[in-house]
């Protein structure tokens, strides 16, 4: 028997746990050219902010073992612009796509949440976990009271769930996902980038202009698997897994510490089919395992 | 529309010092390939990140492609042997638009294998082709036969004076537009970010369109994650934007390039 991938989601039916991550996958355009892209569970569209933003200059990107730092900015073209022309696109697929939203400050975010609610999106992301830039992002996600006061203004605009994104960079993930949760979050989703930096030691300078960026990719994952599994015990509401997923054993790994959707980032930059790649290993996985859906692995780890 | 393939490699060779040709099999490749566009090639399992590499000339179904060995990333890849299968997505990017009827290629170093396509497809053309190219030593020229083959002439410089004329590639192109303005009416050119931007100067200077391929450090290649990008103006305004060298580029019109910002 083939073993149903389908999951719930904050009340929303997802047909498969497989999502990409928000600014490592556009606006989807780009990676259509290579598949359908009603085969992804999910699709968490870049980052946008309420006006556009450039971004950081380049140098934007520094290579690590098995790992990328980025300090890309929230290069975006802001949330009007992108329902108007890339809300339609997105919408030609059978997916669900979810707003992923940065303010520079509270009332930022519950305009956007207005607009993009209106506009049906399926789901809002709030990103209160943004390295890269000064004001607002990480500012809002370090903090359980400024985490709360986001999450409440958003949830009391918005007409869709509302998941909130968790900075790692942070000594008690669980405080700040309580937090949220307290304030009336549908969902978390985690991690964003780790905080990090490397230094060119021939000309002294750091590689990344903006000096330091977000690291992202397989070095990440054991980070983001501990802090999953914490996080899910710790709240009610269900969890995206992300940070540093690149093949379906990894996935399974996210599942088995409580994750009910994940998130696949910067493995699509090596390979623009890791999301089905990974769609197709779960489901393998399930099989092989005799399990008729995610519901048998999912929190089941064994610890004693 | 890009590809992402597993390409047979028929063959790697050391041209010149530091240097490497290789070529290998993709018909899907080699059949929609502009020049001016690139591939991106995974260097092993080791390494996270793809390398962006020029497309330097099409035979049938087979793609070469010249690099010079920096990091990890190109050693690996000038390792390969024949018979050997690599992983390429490609062609990636927007190539030279082959505009003029008389194209002065500059190239320096590394830059110089991806202007050696656009000198065929602008012959095949039937444009008026030259070349002027710029080297660091003899013991790094390269590809001097093929320019010749698809060029009426080519001119050489090398920084030591070990070939061709002493000093920099950007000296020949200033001799030639002040012995005659009309040699040439489009200039495509490809190397180091120095020489690249003092190309624009002086084709700004003979009020001469220019096009440049630029280089930035890449993450996804194709145009999604916005980490390659570059500074230019706005159209038309004072302003100034991001563009991606990845898919916006890796070729610009050298005036809308902001130097400082790439
Ligand atoms: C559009 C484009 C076309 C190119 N064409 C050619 C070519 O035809 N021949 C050739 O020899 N080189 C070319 N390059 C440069 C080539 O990509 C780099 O030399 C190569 O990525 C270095 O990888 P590495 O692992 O050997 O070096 P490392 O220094 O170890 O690389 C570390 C990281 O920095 C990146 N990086 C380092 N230098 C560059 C660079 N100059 N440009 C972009 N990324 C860089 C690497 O991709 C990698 O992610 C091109 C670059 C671009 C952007
Ligand atoms: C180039 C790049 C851009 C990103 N932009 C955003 C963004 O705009 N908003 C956001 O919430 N997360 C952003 N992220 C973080 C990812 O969504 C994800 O949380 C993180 O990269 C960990 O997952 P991964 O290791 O699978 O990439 C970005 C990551 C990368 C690599
Ligand atoms: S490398 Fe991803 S947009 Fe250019």
């Amino acid at each position: 028997m083939k073993p149903d991938l389908a999951v719930t989601f904050a009340g929303l039916e997802f047909k498969n746990p497989v999502t990409v991550a928000s600014g490592t996958f556009g606006f989807g355009r780009e990676y259509s050219n290579f598949f359908d892209l009603s085969q992804l569970g999910g699709i968490c569209v870049k980052g946008l902010t309420l006006k556009a933003r450039e971004g950081n200059p380049p140098p934007r990107i520094a290579e690590t073992p098995m790992g990328i730092l980025n300090s890309v900015g929230l290069q975006n073209p802001g949330v009007d612009e992108f329902i108007k022309t890339e809300l339609p696109f997105l919408r030609r697929f059978n997916t669900r796509v979810i707003a992923n939203i940065s303010g520079n400050t509270v009332e930022e975010y519950s305009l956007m949440a207005e607009k993009l609610s209106d506009a049906a999106v399926d789901m809002l992301e709030v990103n209160i976990s943004c390295p890269n830039i000064r004001a607002g992002g990480l500012a809002f996600g370090t903090n359980p009271k400024s985490a709360s006061s986001v999450t409440k203004a958003v949830k009391a605009v918005s007409k869709v769930p509302v998941m909130v994104k968790l900075s790692p960079n942070v000594t008690d993930i669980c405080e700040i996902a309580l937090a949220c949760e307290d304030a009336g979050a549908d969902a978390l989703s985690l991690i964003n980038t780790i905080l990090g930096m490397r230094i060119d030691i021939e000309a002294g300078r750091p590689v990344l202009k903006n000096i330091t960026g977000g690291l992202s990719g397989p070095a990440i994952f054991p980070v983001a698997l501990r802090m999953v599994w914490q996080v899910c015990k710790a709240v009610k509401i269900p969890v995206m897994g992300m940070g540093g997923i690149s093949g379906a054993e990894d996935a399974i790994e996210m599942f088995f510490a409580g994750a009910r959707l994940i998130s696949v980032g910067t493995a699509c930059f090596k390979d623009p089919y890791a999301p089905l790649k990974i769609r197709q290993g779960i489901e393998e996985y399930l099989s092989r395992k005799n399990k008729a859906s995610l519901n048998d692995i999912r929190g089941k780890l064994i610890t004693d | 529309m890009p590809f992402q393939r597993n390409c047979r490699v028929i063959e790697v060779n050391q041209i010149a010092n530091g240097l490497f040709s290789l070529v290998f099999d993709c018909s899907d490749i080699a059949g929609s390939t502009k020049a001016g566009q690139f591939v991106h090639i995974s260097c092993g399992d080791g390494l996270l990140l793809r390398r962006p590499i020029s497309v330097c000339d099409l035979d049938g179904s087979l793609v070469r492609i010249i690099f010079q060995v920096k990091g990890s990333g190109t050693s690996w890849l000038s390792e390969r042997k024949q018979g050997e299968v690599i992983d390429v997505l490609g062609p990636l990017g927007k190539g030279f638009a082959l505009d003029g009827s008389r194209l002065l290629l500059v190239g320096g170093g590394i830059g110089v294998p991806p202007l050696l396509m656009a000198a065929r497809q602008a012959s095949e053309q039937g444009k008026k082709v030259n070349a002027l190219l710029g080297f660091a030593d003899a013991d790094k020229v390269i590809l001097l036969p093929e320019f010749a083959s698809a060029c009426d002439w080519v001119e050489v410089s090398t920084e030591n004076g070990s070939l061709g004329k002493h000093g920099y590639v950007t000296d020949l192109l200033i001799s030639r537009l002040e012995a005659n303005q009309n040699i040439c009416d489009l200039i495509l050119s490809c190397g180091p970010q120095a020489m690249l931007s003092r190309v624009a100067h002086i084709a700004k200077e003979h009020h001469m369109p220019c096009q440049v391929s630029l280089e930035q450090r890449m993450g996804c290649g194709i145009g999604a994650c916005l980490v390659c990008s570059c500074g230019i103006k706005s159209p038309g305004g004072e302003g100034k934007s991001f563009a991606r060298v990845c898919a916006d580029g890796p070729v610009f019109s050298s005036r809308e390039v902001i130097w400082d910002e790439t």
